[in-house]
């Protein structure tokens, strides 16, 4: 029995980690190792141009100020899906409608900043003191104590967001035409965590000491297993997280660092202003003017136009 | 158009859901009127292009060199290497569907691959499968598939149904770009020789004459002293214009269609006179007589080849600085990339309009100013006089176009314009406009003959919003700054909304403007009578 606690407690997370860290390094050390040759962000705004002229610094910037706050935007509000319409074709009066669709958006934003909020709270396990605001995050996401445990809300938010997720892309028939096993696999394992955890929580109680123990023991690379035993249902959660991080570098999932490095977002508009360089800029052929006025010359006297050479 | 075109009932049965069969499984069909024939191999040849040969869409064989394969992906792992953009944008779609219906494609036609993800997925499938860990463990569980004739035939077909417009980066999560990828895909195709022809000849055109249309020094002087002439017999005023003269202050370039197609020409002749008008110093250029870039559509490398005429003419006529006219992708080109490719411009001073002294900042390392910049600011300064009622026959909307639009933020500038020319001024809706603009459907290269149909189906959501405005404001001109556009949306219109014409928006200020020493005008410069004379 020890041996499996051993294999599923410290050598596949360890494994799962590890994959995780070096497979996000080299893809970030990938996508950056390849020059920006153009700058070509996408505007979404009036440019600056004239001093009478408003523009719009942030969906159009033109400074690193502008960037950044297009990038806060992009990153924390998911900007651009808030723009998302969705097209119907009214045939009887040939006209065609965008109608608002913020539904999409709502599920992303939903899930990720519920994810984000469990994850922080999760640091309580891996950090001795908890720090303070992790104890302030679980006391306001734990704000309807209707029972005992203390129910989270992002615990209800991200398994309804995912659930939104999965049935949007099975229902929609445009949107299962596009996908993958992998755009199902990710949503499924997401959910598979999330429920395993709430689970856990609620039903098949685990002993948080022990998993503590075990946390600061796998970080602290002095791995042991705790003598109380901490049950199942930790480790069935345990491994689908191990199999989330050794997944992430590997599949689409990686967008939360790629979205950082968006040529098309993370440039500012300025390049009538300043020169971008492009490291791989080379000579190529041309047609000189000597060589075109050498066609033309007589052509060109007769019409009575100025020449370099008669 | 021909009498073989369908009908608009026809083209507007349309259905937004996919087929059962999975895309993977689905062939490219190369049915008439929706793809573009391949490049002429006399074209292919002059700009030294990889194994020109002839060969068509339609046929079996595309005569493909033998080692295609092994070039496709070598090309693709140099491009990997050299674009940030095109490595992330392989990696970090999440398939969340926001871009499915933005493309003007893919609502004008209803076919999947035309959803900007899908589009991307075509080339993104095979990246998997050579380059990723998953796609070559899984296959096509993973997303992946193997290179082969036939998805090299639907690279074609699709990603010459892609005008490069960019909307679907608008609302993108990660700003995914497909227009990045069209790029990339259309460079590949062109390794083992597969380009289309409404490229390449305007290309070859260009980098031989100086411009698209392949207009040689001799015609483009007699059709400016043509243009002059008109603008005597309209104005009475005759208005002076040089060509390749040495020592100008400024350089004036734009599209080649503007001096010869039409209605572009009436915006040419808009030009001339407000140049005139103001006593701008300023020449044209024989050598240098293309605004427009088609190697855009085609290699970042030919568009530097054809872009490095700017500057060169720049600096050996010797002026301050550049002026670039009316266009889309044009703007494209001189805003993003030209002090790139061809840059720096240390030769040039930092342009100030000798007029009003206005110093333009936001164009002081390339250069170059937008027409629109400089005519906006002559009207701020009440350097023009304006007599917008002479527009009054026109009730007219903007169109924004995509490339000013989205790889700029052009903007306020042209609508401030039309404000001041025109008297009936008419948005489309909201979801159509400035940064939502729909494209006319021809970019990008697209705009050939046998392609009509698609162009006419990737048209449907401009001209929709147009005829929203034609019902409810009596909308009968359709204003631009894109060269493009002026030469598609007549057809377009035509077939969707008949009764609405097209104009550039220099040919609305030239209507307007009150010259000094002019004769009474009683018709704008179509010759259209002027609404009071109209009762
Ligand atoms: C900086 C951090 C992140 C940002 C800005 C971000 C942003 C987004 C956005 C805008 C979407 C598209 C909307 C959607 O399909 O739901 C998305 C999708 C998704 N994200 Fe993130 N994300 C981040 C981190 C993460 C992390 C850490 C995970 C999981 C471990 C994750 C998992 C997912 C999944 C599974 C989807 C696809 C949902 C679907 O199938 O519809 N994201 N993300
Ligand atoms: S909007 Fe962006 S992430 Fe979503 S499917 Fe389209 S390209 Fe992919
Ligand atoms: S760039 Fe424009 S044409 Fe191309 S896929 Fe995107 S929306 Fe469609």
């Amino acid at each position: 029995m020890n041996a499996v606690y051993l294999v599923f407690g410290i050598i596949i997370p360890y494994a799962a980690l590890f994959i995780f860290v070096v497979g996000l390094v080299y893809r970030i050390v990938r996508w950056a190792s390849s020059p920006v040759p153009f700058r070509i962000p996408t505007t979404c705004g009036q440019q600056k141009s004239l001093p009478w002229i408003k523009s719009k610094k942030i969906e159009n910037p033109y400074n690193n100020a502008g960037v950044i706050g297009r990038m806060a935007l992009e990153v924390l509000v998911f900007r651009s899906l808030l723009r998302n319409t969705k097209t119907e074709l009214r045939r009887g009066i040939q006209k065609l409608v965008y109608k608002d669709s913020k539904l999409l958006w709502l599920g992303a934003f939903v899930f990720h900043w519920s994810l984000l909020i469990i994850l922080l709270r999760h640091l309580r396990l891996f950090v001795e003191p908890v720090p303070a605001f992790v104890i302030s995050l679980q006391r306001l996401d734990g704000l309807f104590q209707i029972m005992l445990p203390t129910l989270y809300i992002t615990d209800i938010l991200i398994v309804l967001a995912l659930g939104y997720l999965l049935l949007r892309r099975m229902a929609g028939a445009q949107l299962r035409y596009i996908s993958l096993f992998s755009d199902y696999f990710a949503v499924l394992l997401l959910l598979g965590i999330a429920l395993s955890g709430i689970f856990m929580r609620y039903i098949f109680r685990v002993d948080l000491v022990s998993v503590k123990e075990l946390a600061l023991g796998v970080l602290s690379f002095h791995p042991s297993i705790p003598a109380a035993g901490i049950g199942l249902a930790f480790y069935v959660h345990l491994f689908l997280v191990c199999t989330l991080f050794a997944y992430f570098p590997f599949s689409k999932l990686v967008h939360m660092a790629g979205v950082f490095l968006s040529p098309t977002r993370n440039l500012a508009n300025n390049s009538r202003m300043r020169r971008h360089i492009n490291p791989w800029n080379y000579p190529v052929k041309v047609h000189t003017y000597q060589e075109w006025e050498d066609e033309f010359r007589e052509h060109m006297k007769d019409a009575g136009l100025p020449l370099e050479k008669e | 158009m021909t009498d073989t075109t369908k009908k608009p009932e026809e083209l507007l049965k349309l259905d937004y859901t996919p087929p059962k069969k999975g895309w993977m499984e689905t062939p490219v069909d190369f049915k008439k009127g929706t793809y573009c024939y391949s490049a002429p191999q006399k074209h292919q040849e002059y700009l030294g292009l990889p194994y020109p040969r002839q060969w068509q869409p339609f046929d079996a064989d595309w005569k493909l060199p033998e080692n295609w394969k092994q070039i496709i992906l070598e090309g693709m792992n140099d491009r990997l290497k050299k674009y940030r953009s095109f490595r992330l944008y392989m990696d970090i779609c999440v398939r969340c569907g926001a871009c499915a219906d933005k493309c003007h494609f893919f609502i004008g036609t209803g076919d999947p691959k035309n959803m900007p993800v899908l589009r991307a997925e075509l080339l993104r499938s095979v990246y998997r499968k050579y380059f990723t860990l998953g796609g070559k463990l899984f296959g096509k569980v993973g997303g992946a598939r193997e290179l082969t004739e036939d998805v090299l035939k639907e690279w074609y077909y699709y990603f010459y149904q892609c005008t490069e417009c960019r909307r679907c980066s608008v609302f993108c999560p990660y700003g995914i770009d497909t227009c990045e990828i069209t790029m990339m895909a259309r460079d590949l195709l062109s390794l083992v020789g597969c380009n289309v022809g409404w490229v390449i000849e305007p290309a070859s055109n260009c980098f031989r004459t100086g411009n698209h249309l392949g207009v040689p020094p001799h015609a483009f002087k007699d059709t400016l002293d043509f243009a002059i002439d008109e603008v005597e017999d309209l104005t009475g005023v005759k208005v002076e214009a040089s060509v390749n003269r040495k020592g100008a202050e400024l350089l004036f370039i734009t599209p080649s269609a503007d001096y010869f197609a039409s209605p572009h020409w009436y915006t040419f002749l808009g030009y001339l006179m407000l140049f005139h008008e103001i006593g701008l110093d300023y020449t044209w250029s024989a050598y240098a007589s293309e605004g427009g870039n088609f190697g855009l559509f085609h290699s970042a490398e030919m568009m530097k080849r054809l872009n490095a005429k700017m500057y060169a003419e720049a600096k050996r006529l010797g002026v301050k600085w550049i002026l670039g006219g009316e266009c889309g992708h044009m703007w494209r080109v001189v805003h993003q990339y030209m002090n790139t490719i061809n840059g720096p411009a240390d030769f040039l001073e930092e342009p100030v309009s000798p007029i009003t002294g206005t110093k333009f900042e936001n164009a002081k390392a390339t250069k170059m100013v937008h027409i629109c910049e400089f005519t906006a600011d002559l009207i701020k300064n009440n350097k023009l006089k304006l007599d917008p009622s002479r527009n009054d026959h026109w009730k007219m909307t903007f169109h924004d176009s995509c490339n000013p639009a989205r790889a700029m933020g052009l903007f306020e500038e042209p609508r401030y314009i039309i404000k001041n020319v025109c008297n009936n001024f008419y948005e489309m809706p909201e979801n159509t406009i400035k940064e939502y603009t729909f494209c006319c459907g021809s970019g990008a290269g697209l705009g050939s003959d046998e392609n009509l149909e698609m162009r006419l189906r990737g048209g449907l959501p401009r001209a929709n919003a147009v005829k929203y405005v034609k019902e409810k404001h009596g909308v009968n001109l359709l204003t631009c700054i894109c060269a493009i556009d002026r030469a598609v949306l007549p057809t377009l219109l035509q077939y969707w909304v008949p009764g609405v014409e097209v104009s550039g928006l220099h040919e609305l200020v030239g209507n307007a403007l009150v010259m000094k020493g002019e004769k009474e005008r009683t018709t704008d410069m179509r010759g259209t009578p002027r609404k009071q004379e109209a009762k």
